[in-house]
Parts: structure tokens; C-alpha cells; sequence
């Protein structure tokens, strides 16, 4: 969890209730260069994004406590985090549900499965689109 | 008038016998008296063995014996038994030759015992025809000399008294007085005609003075004329009797025309001459009336011959109606019937017993149905329903009869006409209409029982949806979980797989990379089954809403083969697109398509070992419809699984060990989607040759 260079890499907070798939993103991230804070659910997602202000949020959507789109939502409404990008992950494949991710102001959307280099290549795209605001 | 021949002189041998007999004679006032002297007198005289005097009365009549000597009461009979007319009677003859004749004993037509013979000796005036015979039997057959001079002497007398009877001696005046009290003309002519004595009647109307005017002489002159014509035209006739005609004369005073029946007799005068007594009688009256009645009788008849053509016009016109008639008098006798009424009323030609049978039956029930008319008083027309017989078939037919009275001027009843009307056809359509309700009623019925049915049926399908809908919805979210379940670890298995083949955890041993790589090649499939089930699921679900855009085929053929061409250069195929002329743009859900497309190919591609993979997409301006056909030269596919590949989770090798992978999902999503698009995916396959997969689709949507 401790970055030996802080402030240099990006930080991306990864929420996602499955063990499994939340430390194996946070592990791709870390070897791929980020930074990475964790969050198991809405709730600590939360409490995490207003203590870390990271530079982009992953969030998976379904969350015990706070779901993922209410907790999108609660960010965005927030000025202190309204500017991170949030990139939605889901495993529930139904159509509607990328409408109603954006509706909660989640600036995209990834299906899982979603295999860790392209969801690093997907969190690149978004820092960069953002310009000069992230490190590289 | 009458006139007395004068007598032959007598011989003087027997004078005085002969005087004697001629006093006798003279002295005779009849000629049975005559004649009784002179057979009297001839067996004395004459050696004569028996002797007869015949003689008629006159020309024709049957000879009657006057007198008869040493004769039986037969031979007299015989005597008399024949007429001057019977030519074949030899005695005939002699009385027609005026000649004596002597006929020996064996042929004499008398027999008279012990003569040799008989002569016949003719009697009558000198110079006229005979009226009589002298028959005497002689022992030798010299005629004496005694019976000439009888014959001689008593002929005239003889004649004379046959012919004119008793009035002859001196009634001439009496007689003149008798004729002449008779109101009708009566007249005495010769054969021609000619007058000789006429009574005063007739001598008014036939005779005129020489003093009188010369218009009733001419009058005369003409009833002469024709009076002598009518009477000499019957005397030419010849026949005796009394013959009849009719003369129409002229009135010589008045000028009138009259009509008289002229009746006359042929008679014989004194002299033997033969001459016709006439009588007139007028009928002038009698022939108006005759000519009145003529006419009479003649309207009458036109009358009738007007009456029957109108009768007989009036049965072809009664015969021409079909239905049969009858016309009755007052009593209900039958007058006329027509002739379908005959057919059934009368026998026929060849009838039996029972056809005899059955018309006595349709007679019986015509009275008495006939007596209901009768017996109502005033009710001008009757009606009643008759079931009558065929009576060649024995068919029953069922009729209406309808009798109307025919009332006279006075009102009274002259006739009743009956008209019968078939109610054959009637009476089976109403049974025939009778069946139809009956029908009608219970096909309402069975409706009712099948509408109820269909309700409950609608009902029972009502729930079923629903609870299929519940159902269908449960799976959906079941499915949908399940695929969430799925993935979640799918995506770690995956996830920690490729961070290890790239090296996240350090470098990797070949046979371990190869490992991680069936790892990660088994896991992608896994995930495309996922997949597959989880669009299913969406488009049974009906959450896959169609995204309408605009978009032109060659571009999205361009990215389908850049998205397959990994695929495509492991392949070591030949794949080529061709495009046909003027591709329109097309209105469609452009990933769909693509997604069809995406998965034909890939098919393709999965089953084609060598030779070539073409795309054509096409346009058919006619239909409107595009055809984007995936060409392979791969296996192909037997004809009985051509519609079997595109059934959920079918394959054609479906066995553990099969050669190909795959969901067998793919085909049964593209046809979905095809039918989502308002198209269809078509095949032509032939075993081992290679298949051709053609999805079509509207350029636009069809509203639905």
C-alpha cells in the first residue's frame, strides 16, 4: 500500500467488495506504476476518496452498505471530489446499466470481465484526456 | 174421260152360248164378277178341266186371282203368289208378250191332274198391254177355239173393270162434283204432264180462259211449264207409289210466289193407257216456316260451332295450366276437367288395379272435400289441404284445392271450379327450412359450449402467460445473475492469468506459459458462452432495443475485417469482400449487423481448413432488401441438419469428442437478430463442398 514516491504517480482508488479482483487490480496497477488505495465497499470508497482525493476512482457498482452508483452520485455532488474521474466496472451485462451509471456521473463504463491490461490502458486514456492535471 | 172399247164380233158355231155369256158379262158390274162367268163358262163350253182368271189391279202389284174352277184353295194361293215384275215367273212372261202360250204338262208351273197341259191366254183391250191371264187346263194342247173368243170377248170388260172399279159405271158427274169439292188442286195427266182433267183448284192455277189478262195467262203458262216438268221428270222415274216434290208456282191473280207439294200416283185410265194423278198441296206457308226454321237451325248450328270452338279454346287454355282444374255443376257433378287434372283423376291408359284403386281414391277425397262447398251457404270460396295419389306412381301429393262458386246472373249457383295447387315443394322447403332451424339452433348451441370453451381456454392461456411471463422474467434474472456469478471469478481467473503471462510475477518456464495459456484460451471461452446466454436471455427478455442509424454497408464490412483479421492471418485463408453496384445506405441497427456479420464469418472462418471466404453484400432494389452472404469452401452441412444448426446449443457433432468448438449459440442469436432487424438467415450448404450463409434485412425497418 505505501508508495515509495509518493505524489509522483497517479493515485487510483479501487473499490470492489470481491477480494480477489480488487487486490488483482490494485496489484496490475502498482505494476503497471500507479499508486492504488483500496475500498471494499460504498461506504469506505467514500471515506477514502474525501481523505486521499485520488486521481481517478474505479468503482465497481454492485457494493454492500452504499452501492456504487449512489456512492458515484454522493462524489459527484461533492465538490471536493466532483472532478475525479469515475470509471465504472461491472459484471452485470444488462443494457441499461451504462445509461444509468452515466446518469449517477460515472465517466465511463467497463464490462468485466475486463483483464487488467486493458483496464490500465482504459484508466490511461482517461488521466490523459484529462490533461495536464495528471502526472505522469 | 172413260170410253168403252166396242167387242169383237162372236162366232156363230156356239152362239148361243156365247150370247149367253155375253149378256152375262155385260151384266157383271165388276171384274170378279166377270171373271166368275167366264171360268164358269169355259169347262161347259170349252172341254176346258179347270180354268182361272188372274189379274192385277195395276202395274206392278202382286196378280190376284178373280176366279178359279176345279182348283184346291192352294193352287188359287199359288196363282196369286207372284207379280208381273217377277221376269222369271214364265206366266210373267206370257203377260208381257201378249201372246198365248201353252205349257205342257211337265212344265207347266200349275200341275192340275189329268190335263195336258195349261194355256195361258193374256186378257185385256186390243192394242194395250194385258191386265190379266186366262189359265185353262185342256186335255190336248190345240187351244179351243171357245177360249179364244173368251179371252177375246171378256178382255176388255175385264180391263176395263179392274182398273176403274165400281166408280167407272156412270159417276162421271158425281165424280166431277167430288173432285172439284176438293180444296187442293188435283189433276189426271199423261206422262208428260199434260192435263186431261183437272179439278177447279187446279184449273185456276193451270188454266186460264181466253179472255183473261195477259199477265195471268203468262202466270198459267209458267205453272204449265213447271208443273208439266215435275210431273213428267216423276213419271220418267218409273217407280209406282206415290212419289213427293216440290213445285214452287205462281198465284195468277195475287202474282205471289207459292210452294206447293205436288204428290203423284201413276194409274191406269179405262183404256189400259197409263197416266198420273197429281195433287197440289200448299205449302207456302208450311215452307216459310220451313226456311224460317232452315235459318233457324242454320244460326243454331253456327251458334253451336261457335260454342264448341269456344269450348274447345277454352280446354286448351284450361288444358295449358299447369295445376289441374276441375269444373262441377251445382250437384258437384264433374262437367270438365282439364288435363293435368285428367291425370289425375281419370285411369290411365295402362292402369292397373291399383292405379284404379288409387283414382277411385282422389275422386272420393275430391267429393268430399266438394261437399264442404256445397254445404256452406254464402262462403263464396273454399279452400282445403287434400292428399291426393299419383295414380301411375302411387306418390302422394299434397295439394291445395281452392273451389269458387260461379254464381248465375240471379245469383244462383251454376258451378263450382276447383284449381289444386301442389304443395309438394311448399311443404318440403318448410321441412327443408324446419331442418335448417334445427341445425341452426344447435350449431348455436355447440358455438355457445365452444365460446364458453374458448373463454375458459383464453383464461387458462391468460394465467399461463403470465405465469409464463413471471416465469420467463425469473429466468432472465436468473440468468443474469448467474452470468454475474460467472464473471465475477471468471474475471479474476482471466485477470491473474494474463498478469502472469506477462510476467507480473516473474519470468515464466515455457511448459508453464503454455499452461497459462490454455488457462486463459479455456477462460475466454467460458466467458463467450456467457455471453452468448446472456444476449439470449436479453432478446427473449426483450431487452435488446433496436438502435436505429443511418450507416453504408462497405464501412461496416471494413471494420468487421479488421476487427477479424487475427483470425483471419492464423487462418492462412483467402478472404475477399465484394461489393455490388449502387449499395444504398441503409437504415438498421448497425450493430447487429455487424454482430450477424461478425458471427457468420467467424463461422466460416472456424470450418473452412483451405480455399477461400467471400463476403458479398448486394442490394435488391425490387424487395428493398439487402443480402450481405458469407461464401466458405469449408465442410458444409448435411441437408437434414440445414435447419438443426440453428436451434439453441446445436451442433452438427455434438458428440464428447468433437472436432469443432463452439456454443452452438451463435446461428440461433444471428437468426434472432435477423428476425429483430425484420429479416432472415438463409443457408445453402452442400456436404464437403461448402456453405453459403446469407443474412437479409430491410434497407429500412418495417413498421410493426
Amino acid at each position: 500500500m505505501t508508495n515509495p514516491s509518493p505524489n509522483l504517480q497517479p493515485l487510483v482508488l479501487v473499490v470492489d467488495d470481491y477480494d480477489d479482483a480488487r487486490e488483482m487490480y490494485a496489484e496490475y496497477l502498482e505494476f503497471s506504476g500507479f499508486r492504488v488505495a483500496q475500498a471494499r465497499n460504498g461506504q469506505e470508497a467514500l471515506d477514502q476518496a474525501f481523505a486521499l482525493t485520488p486521481d481517478i476512482i474505479l468503482m465497481d457498482l454492485s457494493l454492500p452498505i452504499i452501492d456504487g452508483w449512489e456512492a458515484t452520485r454522493r462524489l459527484k455532488n461533492d465538490a471536493r471530489t466532483s472532478t475525479i474521474p469515475v470509471v465504472a466496472l461491472t459484471g452485470h451485462a444488462m443494457t441499461g446499466q451504462s445509461d444509468e451509471a452515466k446518469g449517477a456521473g460515472c465517466d465511463s463504463f467497463v464490462t468485466k470481465p475486463c483483464l487488467p491490461d486493458e483496464l490500465v490502458a482504459e484508466v490511461r486514456t482517461i488521466l490523459a484526456r484529462r490533461g495536464g492535471a495528471a502526472i505522469r | 174421260m172413260v170410253s168403252y172399247a166396242p167387242l169383237a164380233p162372236a162366232p156363230a158355231s156356239t152362239v148361243d152360248a156365247r150370247l149367253a155369256l155375253a149378256e152375262q158379262l155385260l151384266a157383271c158390274d165388276s171384274a170378279r164378277g166377270c171373271a166368275r162367268a167366264v171360268v164358269e163358262w169355259l169347262p161347259a163350253h170349252a172341254q176346258a178341266l179347270a180354268a182361272a182368271c188372274v189379274a192385277r189391279e195395276e202395274p206392278g202389284a202382286r196378280m190376284t186371282c178373280l176366279a178359279a174352277r176345279g182348283l184346291s184353295e192352294a193352287q188359287q194361293a199359288a196363282l196369286a203368289a207372284w207379280s208381273d215384275t217377277d221376269t222369271a215367273h214364265p206366266l210373267a212372261d206370257v203377260l208381257t208378250q201378249a201372246v198365248p202360250r201353252f205349257f205342257p204338262k211337265e212344265r207347266a208351273p200349275l200341275p192340275s191332274p189329268g190335263a195336258q197341259g195349261l194355256f195361258a191366254v193374256p186378257l185385256g183391250r186390243a192394242g194395250s198391254s194385258p191386265v190379266g191371264l186366262l189359265l185353262v187346263w185342256a186335255s190336248a194342247p190345240e187351244l179351243p177355239a171357245e177360249v179364244a173368243w173368251v179371252a177375246g170377248h171378256a178382255g176388255p170388260f175385264l180391263a176395263r173393270q179392274a182398273t176403274s172399279g165400281p166408280l167407272a159405271a156412270g159417276g162421271a158427274e158425281l165424280f166431277r162434283r167430288i173432285i172439284d169439292a176438293v180444296t187442293d188442286p188435283v189433276l189426271l195427266t199423261d206422262l208428260e204432264g199434260r192435263p186431261r182433267l183437272a179439278n177447279a183448284r187446279a184449273e185456276a192455277l193451270l188454266m186460264a180462259s181466253p179472255d183473261a189478262s195477259h199477265g195471268r195467262r203468262r202466270a198459267v203458262h209458267l205453272n204449265q211449264r213447271v208443273f208439266s216438268a215435275a210431273v213428267a221428270s216423276t213419271a220418267s222415274v218409273g217407280q209406282s207409289g206415290v212419289s213427293w216434290r216440290e213445285v214452287p208456282l205462281v198465284d195468277p191473280v195475287e202474282g205471289l210466289d207459292l210452294l206447293f207439294e205436288l204428290v203423284s200416283t201413276r194409274v191406269y185410265e179405262p183404256d189400259g193407257r197409263e197416266a198420273m194423278v197429281s195433287v197440289l198441296r200448299n205449302v207456302t206457308d208450311l215452307g216459310r216456316a220451313t226456311q224460317a226454321l232452315g235459318e233457324s237451325y242454320r244460326r243454331l248450328r253456327a251458334t253451336e260451332r261457335e260454342a264448341r270452338s269456344e269450348r274447345h279454346r277454352l280446354d286448351r287454355v284450361l288444358d295449358s295450366v299447369a295445376d289441374p282444374i276441375i269444373l262441377s255443376d251445382p250437384s258437384g257433378v264433374t262437367v270438365m276437367m282439364n288435363e293435368p287434372a285428367e291425370r289425375l283423376f281419370s285411369l290411365p291408359p295402362e292402369g292397373g288395379r291399383a292405379a284404379q284403386r288409387r283414382v277411385r281414391s282422389n275422386h272420393a277425397t275430391f267429393v268430399s272435400f266438394l261437399a264442404n262447398v256445397l254445404d256452406t251457404g254464402g262462403s263464396p270460396r273454399w279452400r282445403g289441404q287434400l292428399s291426393l295419389v299419383d295414380p301411375t306412381s302411387g306418390a302422394t301429393l299434397p295439394v291445395e284445392a281452392v273451389a269458387s262458386k260461379v254464381l248465375g246472373e240471379g245469383g244462383e249457383l251454376t258451378g263450382i271450379v276447383t284449381l289444386f295447387q301442389d304443395r309438394g315443394e311448399a311443404l318440403e322447403k318448410a321441412r327443408l327450412l324446419e331442418r335448417l332451424k334445427e341445425v341452426s339452433t344447435l350449431l348455436e348451441a355447440r358455438v355457445q359450449v365452444a365460446t364458453a370453451e374458448l373463454a375458459e381456454q383464453n383464461e387458462k392461456l391468460r394465467r399461463q402467460a403470465i405465469q409464463l411471463e413471471q416465469a420467463s422474467a425469473a429466468k432472465s434474472q436468473f440468468l443474469a445473475n448467474m452470468s454475474h456469478e460467472f464473471r465475477t471469478p471468471l474475471n479474476a481467473i482471466l485477470g491473474y492469468t494474463n498478469m502472469l503471462l506477462q510476467g507480473v510475477s516473474g519470468e515464466l518456464s515455457a511448459p508453464q506459459k503454455r499452461n497459462l495459456t490454455r488457462i486463459d484460451s479455456n477462460g475466454r471461452h467460458l466467458l463467450e458462452v456467457i455471453n452468448e446466454i446472456l444476449d439470449i436471455t436479453r432478446i427473449e427478455a426483450g431487452r435488446m432495443p433496436l438502435h436505429l442509424s443511418d450507416f453504408v454497408i462497405p464501412e461496416l464490412l471494413q471494420e468487421v475485417m479488421a476487427e477479424m483479421d487475427p483470425i483471419i492471418a492464423r487462418s492462412k485463408l483467402t478472404v475477399t469482400t465484394h461489393l455490388g453496384a449502387r449499395l444504398p445506405p441503409v437504415h438498421s441497427d448497425r450493430q447487429k449487423v455487424k454482430q450477424v456479420v461478425l458471427n457468420l464469418l467467424s463461422n466460416a472462418l472456424k470450418f473452412t481448413h483451405e480455399g477461400v471466404v467471400k463476403v458479398v453484400a448486394e442490394y435488391q432494389p425490387s424487395s428493398s432488401m439487402l443480402t450481405i452472404c458469407v461464401e466458405d469452401t469449408g465442410i458444409g452441412i448435411a441437408p437434414a441438419d440445414q435447419e438443426k444448426i440453428f436451434e439453441d446449443f446445436q451442433q452438427v457433432d455434438s458428440s464428447p469428442t468433437r472436432a469443432y468448438g463452439g456454443t452452438g449459440l451463435g446461428l440461433s442469436i444471428c437468426r434472432r437478430l435477423a428476425d429483430m432487424l425484420g429479416g432472415r438467415v438463409t443457408l445453402q450448404s452442400t456436404q464437403g463442398q461448402g456453405s453459403a450463409f446469407t443474412l437479409h434485412f430491410p434497407r429500412r425497418p418495417r413498421r410493426t
